[in-house]
């Protein structure tokens, strides 16, 4: 990484931080902490599947929003407060200065997860007393969290590159949903014919498969995820992510900001 | 800060601490004047499928919520000791269905729905349909193979018990008392040996505290049917030697026939009555039994299920 991107990326990590985004883990630990204490109570049996579930379920939730909310102001703010200006008037390229607030915003999830994963395990421990070898899994969800966030602040940041920013969450938000469905839309497509088959199998393709970075609750079993599997999700989430920050620098460079 | 930011944070805080007050007291008076209303509104989406979509991807977790939701619905119903759980079904099928490895919600589930009421819901089929689901989904767990064995046992088709038994025992590292029970159940299957059996086999593998309980309830049951009709033999054997029913076990103590007081399985002394019947002094401790009560006893409404040990 250049030392310029590196700069964007570190000032855009701190700014997160002064924004007290980070204040979403006292949320997270309390809600934490209230299932892994009241579910016994109020339960049968499902202590441990509940602390699994419902802690990566939060720590996906929490960050998505962070991802989606932080990440459409990214080029927005910047545009408003006239900083831009006198980055790009520095030696600064328009791609160096979306690579920057890429991995500044990427970082601060990544931070997030690693804090917020400490409390997943902390829970876990709590209600089971011991670690079992599957528990190793849930650090494979943590991981393909932390790929479905790569690609929504992708995302975010696509739009935020040419769409205020309340559209750019609506944007986001609405192609998070449809990438939950990504799995049904395929298998619509396979059912259809014709131009309507031809445009399910195009918009299949387009949208991003964030169900298969889901595996929450095959994790929260005990069940093992493939090394396949892993290898093809981080591969899958690192291309296309790379495309849609293509496309945001695209459109960045072309972008009239006077 | 000076005075008028002073009254300002005052009246703020008194504000704020009467109105959240006050606003606690209004909300119990709204669930006073709605109730059962808040359950039945989360069935208002009553298919599965739906809510599978709904849940954007999160599915592990809201079934967790409909198996806490019907865990809270079997426990108030049959607190009161209702003969009615017309939501049971639905929640643990939209639970099964988000979750179908949710091992916990077949097992508890097929028993509540099982039971007679007001142990349960008394529908045996729904709870077999529900335990083949679970089967057909975690076909590796051999503890559902013998809840389904159990259900059948239940209903006295004992053929179909033994073939669960005999399914669930070819699951690689299942209980090898399976095997055992299969059998059992084909050859002695309405025998309360058997059953005492079965309820062993359920205490001695569970690690739940509720499943326990039960089935030290149901243990209990079985050795007071099985002691009842043994102490009123003897007692009869008594009258067949001495021309009259014994006054008490004290007088069949020395005829030989007895040695001691005879305890009920709580230690409680059995009471002998002038005809010659053998009663529990406590019933209501014994809530399976089939032996030992008066004629017309009622048990309670909500049965006293004792802590298992």
């Amino acid at each position: 990484m250049n030392s310029r991107i590196y700069y964007i990326a570190t000032n855009t990590f701190r700014e997160a931080v002064r924004d007290r985004v980070l204040y979403n883990l006292i949320a997270f630990a309390l809600l934490l902490t209230g299932a892994a204490v009241l579910v016994g109570q109020i339960s049968i049996e499902i202590e441990k599947l509940v602390v699994i579930n419902l802690g990566l379920t939060a720590v996906s939730l929490f960050g998505i929003v962070i991802a989606i909310f932080i990440g459409i102001g990214l080029v927005s703010k910047e545009i408003d407060k006239r900083t831009l200006y006198t980055m790009l008037s520095r030696p600064v390229r328009r791609w160096e200065f979306i690579a920057g607030k890429f991995f500044g915003l990427a970082g601060t999830l990544v931070v997030n997860t690693l804090l917020m994963a400490v409390g997943v395990f902390a829970a876990v421990l709590y209600v089971s007393r011991h670690f079992a070898g599957s528990d190793a899994s849930i650090l494979t969800a943590l991981y393909f969290i932390v790929l479905q966030f790569v690609i929504v602040t992708a995302l975010a940041l696509l739009f935020s590159s040419f769409s205020s920013p309340l559209l750019s969450a609506v944007f986001t938000f609405s192609l998070f949903v449809i990438g939950t469905f990504a799995e049904d839309l395929r298998g619509f497509a396979k059912l259809t014919h014709g131009l309507p088959g031809m445009l399910a199998t195009a918009a299949a393709y387009v949208v991003p498969n964030f169900s298969a970075l889901n595996v929450i609750s095959q994790v929260a079993h005990g069940g093992p995820v493939s090394s396949e599997l892993i290898l093809y999700n981080t591969l899958y989430a690192l291309v296309y992510a790379a495309a849609v920050l293509s496309a945001a620098v695209l459109i960045f460079e072309r972008r009239n900001l006077k | 800060m000076n005075r008028s930011r002073r009254t300002t944070t005052a009246a703020a805080l008194a504000l704020f601490f009467a109105l959240g007050t006050s606003s606690g007291f209004l909300l119990n008076r709204v669930d006073q004047l709605r109730t059962g209303a808040t359950l039945e509104e989360v069935l208002y989406i009553s298919s599965p499928k739906l809510l599978k979509r709904a849940s954007l991807g999160y599915s592990g977790l809201l079934a967790d919520i409909y198996w806490t939701r019907a865990v809270q619905y079997f426990g108030s119903k049959h607190h009161v000791g209702s003969r009615q759980y017309e939501l049971l079904w639905p929640l643990l099928n939209i639970t099964t269905q988000l979750d179908p490895h949710l091992v916990p919600a077949y097992r508890f589930g097929a028993t509540f729905l099982s039971q007679k009421p007001p142990h349960g819901a008394g529908d045996p089929a729904k709870a077999i349909q529900l335990a083949e689901y679970g089967i057909q989904n975690n076909s590796d767990d051999w503890h559902l193979y013998y809840d389904l064995g159990f259900i059948y046992y239940d209903l006295k088709d004992y053929l179909s018990a033994s073939d669960a038994f005999e399914r669930g025992s070819r699951v690689p590292n299942a209980h090898p008392f399976l095997k055992l029970l299969a059998a059992q159940t084909a050859q002695h299957g309405g025998e309360l040996e058997t059953a005492r059996m079965l309820w062993t086999a359920t205490y001695q593998t569970s690690h739940d505290k509720y499943i326990r309980a039960n089935a030290a309830a149901h243990l209990r049951a079985i050795q007071v049917d099985l002691e009842v009709p043994a102490l009123e033999r003897l007692a009869e054997a008594y009258r067949q030697r001495t021309g009259r029913l014994p006054a008490s076990f004290a007088e069949m103590n020395a005829a030989g026939l007895l040695r001691g007081i005879p305890l009920d399985p709580l230690g409680t002394p059995y009471k002998l009555t002038q005809d010659g019947r053998v009663l529990l002094q406590n019933p209501d401790d014994f809530p399976f039994v089939q032996k030992g009560v008066r004629q017309g006893y009622l048990p309670p409404v909500t049965p006293k299920i004792l802590p298992s040990d």
